[in-house]
C-alpha cells in the first residue's frame, strides 16, 4: 500500500478523468457509478432508520394528539387541538410541569458548581493523575434504576440511611418521600450523584485547552492561583459549560426513571399528592394507566416544545458569549504574550520569540490518555 | 449551530500536565503553575472519591445483610454475610439470568448496529464528495438535540401492530442509529485519514467500499471502540422504553425495577440485586474505565 502513495501524477480525481474517450467500457461505467452512488448508499441506512423509528413517531405523535385516541381501542373522533386546550388547563399537567422545572433546576445548578470545582481540583499537576480522574466516574456506571434503588432507600422516612443518621445526631427526620421539595432534593441528589463527574471530565478536558502561555503571563505578572481560575479559566470555558447546560436540560427536563421507582408502595406514579410527578412521568401515567394516547401525546408535543424553546435559547446565549468570548481572550492572551515577552527580554536577554507560540499544547494527547 | 456548541467541548489539545521538557523554564520556582498540589487538593479528591464509592460500598453492606440492618441508628459499615442468600432470592423473585441474557443481546446488537452504520455513514460525510453532502450534514447535526423519545406513543402502536411487543426486537429497532454515531465519526474521520490515502488506493483499482474497509475502518477504529463504549452503556441502562415493550420478558433494568413493586420492600433483597446488577458495567469500567474517561474528555455526549 506505501508503494502506491509515491506521488504518481494523475489527475487528482482519477474517476473523474475520462478524457473524451469515444467509447467507455463496462468497467468504467461501473466505476463511475460506483463513485457517484456509494456515498449515497453509505449515508441511507442511517436516513431510512432514523426516519422511521426517530422522527416519523415524533411527527405521527402530533396526529395521534388531534384524535381522541384510545390505548385499547385505537383512534377515536378527531378533536383538533382539544387535547392541547384540555392539558393547558388541566391543574397536573401543570403541576408535573413546575416538578420537572424545580428538579431540573435543583440538580443543574449544584450540579454544574460541583462539576466545575471538582474539574479545576483535577486540573492540576496531580499524581496519579488517570486514578483520580476514573474515581470521579465511579457513579456513572451504576445504572439509572440502581442508583434509584440505592437512594430510595437512603431516602426512606423510616429506616432510612439519611433520616437514622439525622435522629442519631438528634435532628428531625425529614419527610423525603411526603413533601413537595424534601422530595425534588432526594430526586435531583440523584442525578446530581449520577451525572457531576461526568460533567467534571468535560469542564477538566475544556480546561486543559486553555493555553498555558496564557496562565503563565498572568503568573508572571504576579496573579495567583484563584485570580487566574476566575480571570482565565472560567472565562475560557464558558462555551463548553453552555454545552454542559444543554445537554443537561435535554435529559434533565425528560427525567423519568428516578421519580418512577422512587417511592413503590403508593399506587399514585409520582407520590399520593403527586408531588415529585414529572411531566414524563405524567405522560407515562396518561397513556398506559389511564389509556389516553390523544392526550399523552398533546403532552409530549408540548414538552417537545418546551425543550427546543430552551435548546434555541441556550443556542443563542452560548453563540452570543463564545464569539465575544473568544474575541477577547484573543485580545487579552496576545497582549499578555507581548508584555511578558517584552519583560523576560528585559531581564535576562533572553529572546524567546524563536519557539513557536503553541509548542506548549501540541494536537495530540497521548501523555492524557 | 449546535456544531459550534459540540466543537469546543472536545478539547482537541490538552496539554500534557507535565513540564515540558523542550521549554526552557524560566523563573519556574517563583511562577509555580506545574508545581505539586498539597494534601488539600488530595483530601477533596478523597472525598469526591468517597462520595462516589460510599453509596455503592452501603448497597452491599445492605445487600449482604438481613432487613433489621436498617433499623440500627447507627449505619453499620461492614457487610454482612449473607450476600449469596439474598442474590438467591433476587434470582427467584424475578426472572434474573432471562434477563441478564436479554441485556447482553439488547445492547450487543444496537452497539454493533450503531457503530457500524455511523461509521460508514461518517465516512461518507467525512471524506466522500456527493451532491447534498453538506444539507444532509446539517440535517444530522439539527436533529443531535431532537428529543426522539417523544415519539414513544406511534413507535408503542408500530410495535404492537407488528406484533413485537414482548419481543427484544421491539427493544433493539429503535435504536439502531442514532445522530449523534454518525456526528462523532464524522468530526473524527475528518481529521484522522488524509485524502491522498484514499486517492491512493482508488488509484490502485480499488472500488469505494473496499477503499472504506481497508482505509476507512482500520483509521476509524479508536473512535469506533469509544462510540461502542457510550452507546453499550445507554443500551444498557435504558428503562423507560424496555419497560413498555417487554414487562414481561424484561431487559435487566426493567427485572431490577420489579424487584421492589411489592406493596412491601426488602430493601436487603433490592440492594443486593442492584450491586448484582451493577457488577458488569463495574467490570466494564475496571477494564475499559481509561477508554471511558479519554472518550468523556474527547468530548463524548449524553446518551
Amino acid at each position: 500500500m506505501t508503494a502506491t502513495i509515491t506521488p504518481q501524477v494523475t489527475s487528482p480525481k482519477p474517476d473523474a478523468a475520462p478524457r473524451p474517450a469515444p467509447k467507455r467500457t463496462f468497467r468504467q461505467r461501473l466505476n463511475r457509478w460506483d463513485v457517484k452512488y456509494s456515498p449515497y448508499a453509505y449515508v441511507a441506512p442511517f436516513f431510512i432508520l432514523f426516519g422511521l423509528v426517530g422522527l416519523f413517531p415524533l411527527g405521527y405523535t402530533f396526529v395521534v394528539s388531534l384524535n381522541n385516541w384510545n390505548l385499547l381501542t385505537g383512534p377515536g373522533e378527531w378533536v383538533g387541538l382539544g387535547n392541547f386546550a384540555a392539558e393547558l388547563s388541566d391543574p397536573f399537567f401543570w403541576n408535573s410541569l413546575f416538578n420537572t422545572v424545580s428538579i431540573f433546576f435543583l440538580s443543574a445548578v449544584p450540579q454544574l458548581i460541583a462539576a466545575v470545582f471538582i474539574a479545576a481540583v483535577l486540573d492540576q499537576n496531580l499524581r496519579a493523575k488517570t486514578f483520580w480522574r476514573m474515581s470521579v466516574l465511579i457513579p456513572y456506571v451504576v445504572t439509572p434504576v440502581a442508583v434509584t434503588l440505592i437512594f430510595s432507600s437512603a431516602f426512606s422516612e423510616k429506616y432510612g440511611l439519611i433520616n437514622n443518621i439525622l435522629e442519631a445526631v438528634n435532628l428531625d427526620p425529614v419527610m423525603w418521600k411526603t413533601d413537595v421539595f424534601p422530595s425534588h432534593i432526594a430526586i435531583a441528589t440523584m442525578v446530581n450523584w449520577r451525572w457531576t463527574g461526568y460533567n467534571a471530565l468535560i469542564l477538566l478536558a475544556a480546561m486543559q485547552a486553555v493555553p498555558r502561555d496564557i496562565h503563565e503571563s498572568a503568573a508572571l505578572d504576579g496573579a495567583g492561583q484563584f485570580r487566574r481560575f476566575f480571570s482565565i479559566t472560567l472565562p475560557s470555558i464558558r462555551p463548553t459549560m453552555i454545552f454542559v447546560i444543554i445537554t443537561a436540560t435535554i435529559g434533565g427536563l425528560q427525567i423519568f426513571t428516578e421519580p418512577k421507582l422512587f417511592n413503590p408502595t403508593v399506587s399514585t406514579p409520582g407520590g399520593n399528592d403527586r408531588q415529585y410527578q414529572t411531566t414524563v412521568l405524567y405522560l407515562w401515567d396518561l397513556a398506559f394507566n389511564r389509556q389516553s394516547f390523544g392526550k399523552a401525546s398533546a403532552v409530549a408535543w408540548l414538552l417537545f416544545l418546551l425543550i427546543v424553546l430552551f435548546g434555541v435559547l441556550n443556542f443563542l446565549i452560548s453563540r452570543r458569549i463564545a464569539s465575544t468570548e473568544a474575541r477577547v481572550v484573543k485580545r487579552r492572551s496576545a497582549k499578555a504574550l507581548a508584555r511578558s515577552r517584552a519583560e523576560a527580554e528585559l531581564t535576562s536577554g533572553f529572546v524567546p520569540g524563536v519557539e513557536p507560540q503553541l509548542a506548549d499544547h501540541p494536537h495530540h494527547t497521548e501523555e492524557n490518555r | 449551530m449546535t456544531a459550534t456548541a459540540t466543537r469546543s467541548a472536545p478539547a482537541a489539545s490538552s496539554r500534557p500536565a507535565g513540564s515540558s521538557p523542550a521549554k526552557p523554564r524560566r523563573g519556574k520556582g517563583s511562577l509555580g503553575i506545574d508545581k505539586r498540589p498539597g494534601f488539600v487538593t488530595y483530601g477533596v479528591l478523597l472525598a469526591v472519591f468517597l462520595g462516589g464509592a460510599l453509596p455503592l460500598w452501603w448497597s452491599f453492606v445492605v445487600g449482604s445483610s438481613d432487613s433489621q440492618v436498617l433499623t440500627a441508628t447507627w449505619p453499620p459499615l461492614l457487610p454482612g454475610g449473607q450476600f449469596w442468600q439474598n442474590v438467591g432470592q433476587v434470582v427467584t423473585t424475578v426472572p434474573f439470568w432471562t434477563a441478564l441474557g436479554n441485556s447482553i443481546i439488547v445492547s450487543g446488537v444496537i452497539t454493533a448496529s450503531v457503530v457500524f452504520f455511523s461509521t460508514l455513514a461518517g465516512y461518507a460525510f467525512a471524506k466522500l464528495r456527493f451532491r447534498g453532502r453538506e444539507g444532509l450534514l446539517v440535517f444530522v447535526i439539527a436533529t443531535l438535540a431532537v428529543p426522539t423519545q417523544l415519539g414513544i406513543i406511534p413507535l408503542f402502536m408500530l410495535m404492537r401492530q407488528f406484533g413485537w411487543t414482548g419481543s427484544l426486537g421491539a427493544v433493539i429497532v429503535p435504536t439502531l442509529v442514532t445522530a449523534f454515531g454518525v456526528f462523532f465519526m464524522r468530526q473524527y474521520l475528518v481529521d484522522v485519514i488524509p485524502d491522498e490515502l484514499i486517492e491512493a488506493a482508488r488509484v490502485d483499482g480499488a472500488s469505494m467500499i473496499s477503499t472504506f474497509w481497508h482505509v476507512g475502518v482500520p483509521a476509524a477504529r479508536p473512535a469506533m471502540a469509544i462510540l461502542g463504549l457510550f452507546t453499550f452503556m445507554t443500551a444498557w441502562t435504558d428503562y423507560l422504553w424496555p419497560l413498555l415493550v417487554v414487562p414481561q420478558n424484561p431487559t435487566l433494568q426493567v427485572a431490577l425495577s420489579q424487584l421492589q413493586s411489592a406493596k412491601y420492600v426488602d430493601y436487603s433483597i433490592v440492594l443486593a440485586g442492584a450491586v448484582l446488577a451493577t457488577l458488569p458495567l463495574l467490570l466494564l469500567f475496571v477494564l475499559a474505565g481509561k477508554q471511558l474517561v479519554s472518550g468523556i474528555m474527547a468530548g463524548a455526549v449524553k446518551g
